[in-house]
């Protein structure tokens, strides 16, 4: 079946630009990934998985330009104890990263893959990014294994100490960025992955992640600093038996985002949670894409998704939950809330049940509105000014998905984060 | 009732005991057919069959032309795919979209002149058209008083109105209620300024084919200031094989008027499918007020999936003054397949709209069907509540929009949509669209989706019960929300009708 002529077009533009890397284990797989991208085309406006935004920009054959922000005061994570691996504009750099070396982890860079036809990863590389392809497309993924330049293969094997830190940095104002991580968390393993950072003027990141039996893997991540980037980023997960999941983003500004989560349980009594915070001004776009598949019994899933929005800023929701047949006593929950802070801003929502199991709990919730006036009224008559009740209101609208990181230290560097947000707006 | 059906008869035991037996199992009821002598128009679509149509109701010209322009369009479209449906490609050009019984050739001057077969068939179904018989007017209503309750009936037979009751008490309160093909005869103005524009002719692949071949349907006008002296229904029945039912129904409601709706539907149960694609269209002027209520009871197919109804349905409300209301409440349980979104447009200031949904799907059974709240008034606001219920290998998917324009100040919205999952092969979905784009709208949305409690059913078992009639009390207390706000002679017949929909899907 031939796409419609538009669709062909566009993605041929699109891809013209781009060279496929050759040589070593990961060529197969991308081979595969271009052939999925070109038979099934970029996403354009009218595909009803992109209803809510836009794929204009990230369809043109040169990136729009991205002004950069100058780094005043101190990054988000920066005094934790972690493992530095640095990316400017999409490309490794071994001067500004740590040695990669941590005990109880294997780090290579996927750059590294032409130089050996084995490898580990190659059993791994575009998988899942392959499986979750069904049953709804996501042709910027495909896109990505095939021409994916850098990026991290990352073998969780035992306990390590410190949490591993990707940092992107931008620095070209037409930077064109296409970063592929694999990780690997195998049995009883545990591990923290961090990742901040503006990254390119636009940015296109998959990662893959495959979670063994009893594996715990805690992935928190922040988007900000960088007002006029473009970005879309896919995390695919799949999920063994007992293992836990936990990811977290937090949004702050950034002309366009779409983040993708693709989780699948696959597991008995696995857990998987997925929340985002997510803070917007003016000409802010921000889509949280989210599809959760229960494929074994008594497994938990949650999602927790909340967004501040200001001057014109439009939050997507688009959030699934699939339960297959016999994935019984699934407890599936997703809750997706907004909080406009005035009327030119926008909340779109699509929070969807599938469900094909009689003996499960699931249930969704979704609002919109403003700041409730009584709660600001009783903060007023307590002497607490305007200004200041209005940013403890929001803060405390943010504190169901931000409560979704574990580590103390982190969450608190988030809250810091958004509290600054609040302060530089009032 | 598959059991019951197959098990084999002891000798003795006659014909009559077994199908006594079998009613009161439940199953499908009006799944008999009438067996009358009918006349075609030949199968297929085709420009001269839209004439044909056209013809065959006395239309003027440019409903022949508004027809035709239809046609045209519906060429060009292409049959949606994206509800969770999945069902055989329907052969439009294998169908009959005219068959009306040879007696109503020459139109019946009154319901005395009607061929008492059609009479027959509507008494059989528990709709009474002679006037001094109708009491209630709906089956499952013996309690209720006689007096005071009158529904007045428009019974539509395959592609014709066969007759109207009350209409002559109707007049007195200037309440003009017939069937749309009287209607384009006799007031065109008022067909013509509202007709389509609720739903436009190019709206969707099954409401463009409805404006091509609608053959019949119902008209209602409610002058301003009048409260409706009855329930008005429209009872619609499928008879005829490899026919497509399409009717058009027009409500208007003038400024502060008011009228309750009802709409019921029964097919014969047939081994192929059938296709009913409907159109409603409601105009609420300043103040008005309508209910709009729907028992949908098509034939669903037999518990193999074999047979039923197709039922593509466009029903859509538009709150054109300040203040008006509008509530759609269905109670859908049968057909093979459902696709159908009544919706409403909240235009005027301070309009209300509200949805109640019940849909059941059983054995093979398919319900893609949920509803549009399209605020653009200030102060509007808009109330959903829809429980699906799955058994059997059933899917029942629930889809709606809630959208809070810009201009839709302090809109409201509240959407519960809760399934009950019966059985572990069965589906239930929930895919509801949330646009805000204003700050003071305040929209809220649950969803759950849960199996029958086992603590209730145990209950219920310790309390004498059987394991079917625990469920159907179950079931029927899941529903309550929407059940309370039916009509009263529908909520008896909607209460009965889960449990019967539900017969055969425990254990």
């Amino acid at each position: 079946m031939g796409l419609p002529e538009r669709k062909r077009t566009a993605t041929e533009a699109r891809l013209a630009g781009l060279t496929l890397p050759t040589g070593g284990w990961a060529e197969p797989a991308r081979r595969d990934a271009l052939s999925r991208v070109t038979a099934m085309g970029l996403p354009q406006r009218r595909d009803e998985y992109w209803k809510y935004t836009r794929p204009d920009s990230l369809l043109d054959p040169e990136p729009p330009r991205a002004a950069l922000l100058e780094q005043g005061g101190e990054l988000v994570f920066e005094s934790m104890d972690r493992l530095k691996i640095v990316f400017v504009d999409g490309v490794f750099d071994p001067e500004a990263s740590d040695a990669l070396e941590l005990e109880g982890v294997t780090i290579d860079r996927l750059a590294d893959a032409r130089d050996a036809d084995i490898h580990w990863a190659k059993d791994f590389y575009g998988v899942l990014e392959a499986r979750g392809q069904t049953p709804v497309e996501r042709p910027f993924a495909a896109m990505n294994t095939a021409f994916a330049t850098d990026g991290v293969i990352i073998h969780v094997t035992g306990k390590p100490s410190k949490p591993i830190s990707l940092i992107y940095i931008h620095r070209s104002e037409h930077s064109d960025a296409i970063l592929h991580h694999v990780v690997r968390v195998d049995r009883d393993a545990e591990a923290t992955i961090l990742e901040n950072g503006p990254a390119a003027a636009r940015f296109n990141k998959c990662m893959e992640i495959d979670i063994a039996d009893g594996g715990i893997l805690h992935h928190v991540r922040a988007q900000g600093r960088d007002h006029e980037r473009r970005a879309v980023t896919h995390v695919f997960a799949r999920l063994g038996r007992d293992s836990v999941f936990k990811s977290f983003t937090l949004s702050v500004n950034g002309v366009l985002t779409r983040n993708e989560c693709v989780i699948e349980l696959t597991g008995d009594d696995a857990i998987a949670h997925v929340a985002g915070a997510c803070v917007g001004d003016g000409d802010f776009h921000h889509d949280d894409t989210v599809f959760v598949t229960h494929d074994a019994v008594n497994c938990e899933s949650r999602q927790v998704f909340k967004k501040v929005l200001r001057n014109g800023a439009t939050g997507v929701f688009q959030g699934k939950i699939l339960v297959k047949e016999g994935a019984q006593k699934t407890d599936g929950y997703q809750i997706s809330q907004s909080l406009l802070l005035d009327e030119d801003s926008q909340f779109l929502a699509k929070p969807e049940l599938e469900i094909y199991a009689d003996d499960v709990a699931c249930s969704h919730g979704s609002t919109s509105g403003a700041i409730d006036e009584d709660a600001l009224f009783y903060l007023r008559s307590r002497g607490v000014p305007h200004g200041t009740a209005t940013d403890l209101l929001t803060l405390a609208f943010l504190a169901e998905a931000v409560q979704e990181v574990e580590d103390e230290a982190l969450a608190k560097d988030i809250i810091s984060r958004l509290e600054n947000w609040l302060a530089r707006r009032r | 009732m598959a059991a019951l059906d197959q098990a084999p008869v002891k000798e003795g035991v006659d014909q009559e005991t077994v199908d006594a037996v079998r009613e009161v199992g439940g199953a499908y009821k009006y799944g008999w057919n009438t067996d009358i002598e009918m006349e075609y128009a030949p199968k297929g679509l085709t420009p001269d069959i839209v004439r044909l149509i056209s013809e065959k109701n006395e239309e003027p010209q440019w409903m022949t032309d508004w027809r035709l322009a239809a046609y045209d369009r519906w060429l060009q479209k292409e049959e949606p795919k994206w509800a969770m449906v999945d069902y055989p490609d329907i052969d439009f050009q294998d169908q009959y979209y005219y068959a009306r019984p040879k007696s109503m050739e020459v139109k019946p001057k009154s319901l005395d002149e009607v061929d008492p077969k059609l009479l027959a068939t509507y008494e059989k179904l528990g709709i009474p058209l002679k006037e001094q018989m109708i009491l209630a007017g709906v089956e499952g209503a013996d309690s209720i008083p006689a007096e005071g309750r009158k529904v007045a009936v428009d019974a539509v037979f395959d592609s014709v109105s066969v007759g109207t009751t009350f209409q002559a008490e109707l007049k007195k309160a200037g309440v003009i209620f017939c069937s749309i093909s009287d209607a384009i005869r006799e007031h065109p103005d008022l067909v013509r300024k509202y007709l389509g524009s609720v739903v436009p002719v190019s709206d969707n692949f099954y409401a463009t084919l409805n404006s091509a071949v609608f053959s019949d349907g119902s008209f209602v006008y409610v002058p301003p200031g009048v409260r409706c002296p009855m329930e008005l229904s429209t009872y619609f029945r499928i008879n005829a094989e490899n026919t497509g039912q399409f009717e058009r129904t027009l409500i208007i409601a003038d400024k502060g008027s008011y009228v309750s709706y009802l709409e019921g539907c029964t097919a014969p149960a047939r081994d192929i499918a059938q296709l009913h694609a409907a159109v409603v269209e409601i105009i609420v002027e300043e103040d008005a007020e309508v209910k709009y209520s729907t028992v949908q009871n098509w034939y669903p197919g037999d518990e193999n999936g074999k047979g039923g109804i197709y039922n593509f349905v466009t029903k859509r409300a538009d709150c054109r003054g300040d203040r008006a209301k509008v509530m759609w409440t269905q109670v859908e349980t049968g057909s093979a397949v459902t696709w159908k979104y009544p919706s409403c447009i909240l235009r005027g200031d301070d309009s209300q709209g509200e949805f109640y949904s019940i849909a059941i799907a059983n054995n093979y059974q398919q319900a893609d069907t949920g509803t549009k709240m399209i605020h653009l008034g200030k102060n509007t606001k808009s109330r959903i509540v829809s429980k699906g219920i799955s058994a059997g290998r059933a899917q029942n998917t629930y889809r709606g929009l809630v959208s809070m324009h810009p201009k839709a100040r302090n809109g409201r919205n509240y959407t519960q949509c809760d399934s009950l999952l019966i059985g572990d092969k069965c589906g239930a979905h929930t895919v509801p669209y949330i646009e805000v784009r204003n700050n003071s709208a305040r929209v809220e949305h649950e969803a759950t989706t849960s199996k029958v409690d086992d603590d209730q059913l145990f209950y219920c078992r310790s309390r004498g019960m059987d394991e079917e009639e625990a469920v159907a009390l179950v079931v029927n207390g899941f529903c309550k929300d929407v059940l309370q706000a039916l009509p009263m002679e529908f909520a008896m017949e909607a209460q009965q009708l889960v449990a019967i929909s539900l017969e055969g899907s425990v254990g």
